[in-house]
């Protein structure tokens, strides 16, 4: 191996706005080594990445090839050192060709023989199985990861660098990508790999780098280290933040969901027999990382997901009759007296309409009152004073278009709007992402009220601290499967992180042992 | 060839989104902009032909107003104008773009002619009309329906269904007008039931389009009515706004794509009706004239304001009124007039990026460059 490092990074520093997404983060990779950058969502992996591949530019700091330093100002210039990133969202032309889609973009004589002959001799060292003359959007997910891989590797790259490579392919696929990985490595490439998931860690790299929240927490051996360790690093020590917490009243079974499966539009599941109950005076919080199905079983609850095994059942309070939700649209749900709230991630592209001004957004839930064809705006109108006054949202006016508010009064206006229907169930889904700490606790406090009274919350949260100081019982999902739910008073970070990075179809060599069943419930 | 000293610049000029500005500084922002397109075009009008511009600006005016008739034809001309731009509203208000208007007027007016040619003397005056009125609607609410209906089911693209429907609209009209043709053979229906007047509509007072005129205002007021205060104007919004609120709060997107195309549909047959049993009496192919597309300039113009459409119709027309009477009055070609509109028209939606977006030049720093 080289005696200088393939690609050094020296405090590096990047913000946005306010947001710092890197704060001196310092790593290397040797030719002949892969690096893991380990990290939870929003941890700054893909921003420092896309530094080294020349998408953005640092603030401060430096960066050196084989002891070099260099600026690397487009992504011209990360050819030109040689390095190849790997996207997460492929970068390829549907109608064109594999080979076509490699050569895309070089300013080379385009010789359809020499570029076919030199993308198979590729495929041939490394073990790829693709097909040159085979267009994209015949293509499987993986034959397009493929194409990308040979892609750099075409353009003579030999710092490989991916991101979340393995999100989208089956656990075979994984299998197959990881063994071209180690050839490569053997071939002297230096490889870095984005990921979440500490068994791939464990199986594939040599060295792991872990990121928490932008900064750099430190450079461990794979060798030397276990999951244990790694998820304590990834997620970091406890920090109190003294959010109240009351004993649930009088819980009873509000929402019982048994066994949902659900497959998206491409046939792959993303909810796996999922079965769990939701009590009521009681907040349940759902964990795991983002994207392993959080959005679609609020949905399908809410009645906007389909469901293809399974039932959702409603206990009604007041008439003690049960009901099955499955398969009802949400206006039917509300017809059967289900009084569900739901505050979606996606705040301006799905619970409120950004171009509408406040009292037109508190009209969204209830604007079909009233036997006359038109609107009435009054009772919408001294809703969103009450709410504007009690949660002291700060707007000009109420004819003030939501999108103009601030993150904090936005969220504020939407779980206004949702609570102001007198929910039994309330669902929230990330509600205090971007908010700052002062708005965070109204929305704790909201949350906890509606505790109070009886409602059975459901919420989906990121940030372990705020999920183990204010829920009830946490249930743990990782890629559509519950893996496990644990008591909010005794569980640990440790043992959610653990629980969030466990794969239940474990097929990875040297992952299954690592982990422990996750038997703990509350 | 990169080398280490290569900085990141500042650019010299770049573009701001802005928040909103005050009502009153949008309205002078666009009076700035016909102000300069007047300056431009009238130095454009002396390099070009050497007449003085204000002398060709008068002209433009007494087009537009010159007599009783013009002033009267002025306003049947924008009354239809604003009829079309009603009908394309709803539509692209949800986010729909219906640009076969002109299909659909054209096929509105197909009907009303056949009522007119098959029907004239066999019903009476009024349920011969009530007929016109129903069938005119219903043609042009049945053009429209079937691009919603794949665009809800099917999620087809409608941007190049309805613009085909206006083209088997065309050719409809002109296989009609060679069937009907009068004398048989010319290709021309020229004016129907003449002598009985059956199927015509009525004339107010001695003014043949107030009546015309008349009913289109109505339609202003009731789209904007139905826009602004409706349970199902308030779905549109939602709709056109975001297609995930929509489901979130239980809006059926289907039904109000469906109904909404509709409505839109059902005014442009309604406009087909007038155009042919108001005021021409006869079809041609051309009878829409290209008001199917000229009315989405006008709703956008308006930012899907009916009230505002009212002005934005309004310019219009007198522009293109104005243009054509320069042309005949200092012999200049058509070409000329078309410039002189192309650039107002120019400026005044250039003047909407000027509402939306600040510019903001680099700030000169002390000491040299950035950094």
């Amino acid at each position: 191996m080289a005696a200088n490092a393939a690609i050094e990074l020296k405090n590096i520093t990047k913000t946005f706005g306010h947001v710092c997404a890197n704060h001196n983060v310092s790593l290397k990779v040797n030719r002949g080594e892969i690096l893991s950058i380990l990290g939870e969502n929003g941890s700054g992996k893909t921003t420092l990445m896309n530094m080294i591949a020349g998408i953005y530019f640092p603030d401060s700091g430096s960066i050196f090839i084989d002891g070099k330093e260099v600026v690397i100002a487009s992504p011209k210039d990360a050819f030109q050192y040689k390095i190849g990133m790997i996207h997460q969202h492929f970068k390829l032309v549907d109608v064109f060709t594999a080979t076509e889609n490699i050569v895309l973009g070089l300013e080379e004589k385009y010789d359809v023989k020499n570029a076919s002959a030199k993308v198979k001799e590729i495929s041939e060292k490394y073990g790829f199985e693709i097909d040159p003359d085979k267009k994209i959007y015949e293509m499987s997910v993986s034959e397009k990861q493929t194409v990308e891989i040979i892609k750099v590797l075409y353009r003579g790259a030999d710092i490989l660098i991916l991101d979340e490579p393995t999100a989208v392919l089956t656990p075979q696929e994984t299998q197959k990508l990881f063994a071209v990985l180690r050839r490569m490595r053997d071939d002297g490439k230096a490889i870095i790999i984005i990921t979440h998931k500490l068994h791939e860690v464990l199986s594939l790299s040599d060295q792991v780098a872990v990121l928490r929240k932008g900064e750099y927490i430190g450079t461990v051996k794979t060798a030397e280290t276990n999951e244990t360790l790694l998820t304590e690093m990834m997620v970091g020590k406890k920090i109190s933040l003294n959010i109240t917490r009351d004993e649930p009243k009088h819980p009873e079974d509000r929402l019982v969901v048994e066994d949902i499966t659900c497959m998206n539009r491409d046939g792959a599941t993303i909810l796996d027999h999922v079965s769990f109950t939701a009590r009521s005076g009681e907040i349940l919080g759902i964990a795991g990382i983002a994207g392993s199905g959080q959005r679609e079983l609020l949905e399908a609850i809410a009645g906007l997901q389909h469901i293809d095994s399974g039932s959702i059942l409603y206990h009604n309070p007041k008439t003690k009759q049960t009901d099955n939700l499955r398969d009802k649209t949400p206006l039917q749900i509300r017809a059967l007296g289900v009084r569900l709230s739901f505050v979606p991630e996606d705040r301006l592209g799905m619970g409120l309409v950004g171009n509408m001004d406040i009292v037109d957004n508190m009209m969204l839930r209830s604007y079909r009152r009233g036997k006359t064809m038109f609107l009435q705006r009054k009772p919408p109108k001294d809703l969103a004073e009450t709410i504007i006054r009690q949660l002291e949202v700060v707007t000009p006016s109420v004819s003030t278009p939501v999108r103009r508010l601030s993150g904090g009064n936005v969220q504020k206006v939407l779980v206004g709007r949702e609570i102001a229907a007198v929910p039994t169930v309330l669902m929230a889904a990330y509600p205090v992402r971007g908010l700052d700490i002062n708005s965070s606790y109204t929305i704790y406090n909201l949350l906890n009220e509606q505790k109070k009274n009886g409602v059975a919350v459901i919420f989906v949260g990121e940030d372990l601290d705020v999920l183990i100081e204010l829920c009830d019982r946490i249930m743990v999902i990782g890629s559509g499967c519950v893996t496990g739910v644990v008591d909010g008073r005794t569980a640990t970070k440790e043992e959610i992180g653990l629980l969030m990075t466990k794969s239940v179809h474990e097929d990875m060599e040297g992952g299954a042992d690592h982990v422990k069943t996750g038997e703990k419930n509350a | 060839m990169s080398k280490p000293e290569k900085k990141m610049h500042e650019p010299l000029i770049h573009l701001v989104k802005r928040d909103a500005i005050p009502w009153y500084q949008a309205w002078a922002v666009r009076i700035i902009a016909v102000l300069a397109a007047l300056i431009f075009s009238g130095i454009i009008t002396i390099i070009l032909t050497g007449l003085n511009p204000l002398e060709v600006y008068q002209k433009m005016f007494e087009g537009a107003f010159g007599t009783d008739r013009r002033i009267w034809n002025l306003f049947q001309n924008v009354a239809i104008l604003l009829c079309i731009s009603l009908a394309v509203t709803p539509a692209f208000k949800m986010r729909f773009w219906n640009i076969g208007a002109e299909g659909q007027v054209l096929i509105g007016g197909l009907a009303s002619t056949a009522c007119m040619i098959l029907l004239g003397n066999k019903l009476s005056q009024p349920v011969l009309l009530l007929v016109i009125v129903v069938t005119s609607i219903a043609a042009g609410a049945v053009w429209a329906l079937l691009p919603a209906i794949f665009k809800a089911y099917w999620n087809t693209n409608e941007t190049l269904f309805t613009l085909m429907m206006n083209y088997i609209a065309i050719q409809l009209v002109s296989y009609f007008v060679f069937v009907w043709s009068v004398p048989k053979g010319s290709g021309k229906i020229g004016i129907i039931n003449g002598d009985t007047q059956a199927g015509w509509l009525p004339v107010l007072g001695d003014q043949k389009y107030l009546l015309n005129i008349l009913i289109v205002l109505v339609i202003t007021i009731a789209m904007y009515v139905y826009l602004r205060f409706s349970k199902q104007g308030y779905e549109i919004s939602v709709v056109g706004e975001s297609e995930n609120t929509a489901r979130y709060i239980g809006i059926n997107v289907k039904k109000v794509v469906i109904r909404t195309m509709l409505i839109s549909g059902a005014i442009c047959g309604l406009a087909g009706m007038l155009l042919v049993s108001g005021t021409d009496h006869s079809i041609t192919r051309d009878t829409a004239g290209g008001r199917g597309f000229t009315a989405i300039m006008v709703s956008w113009l308006a930012k899907f304001n009916p009230l505002y459409m009212v002005l934005t119709a309004f310019l219009i027309v007198f522009l293109e009124k104005g243009a054509s009477e320069i042309s005949t009055a200092f012999r200049l070609n058509d070409s000329f007039s078309e410039i002189i509109t192309g650039i107002i028209i120019f400026f005044i939606i250039g003047s909407e990026f000027f509402i939306n977006y600040a510019i903001r030049f680099r700030k000169i720093r002390k000491g040299g460059k950035a950094q």
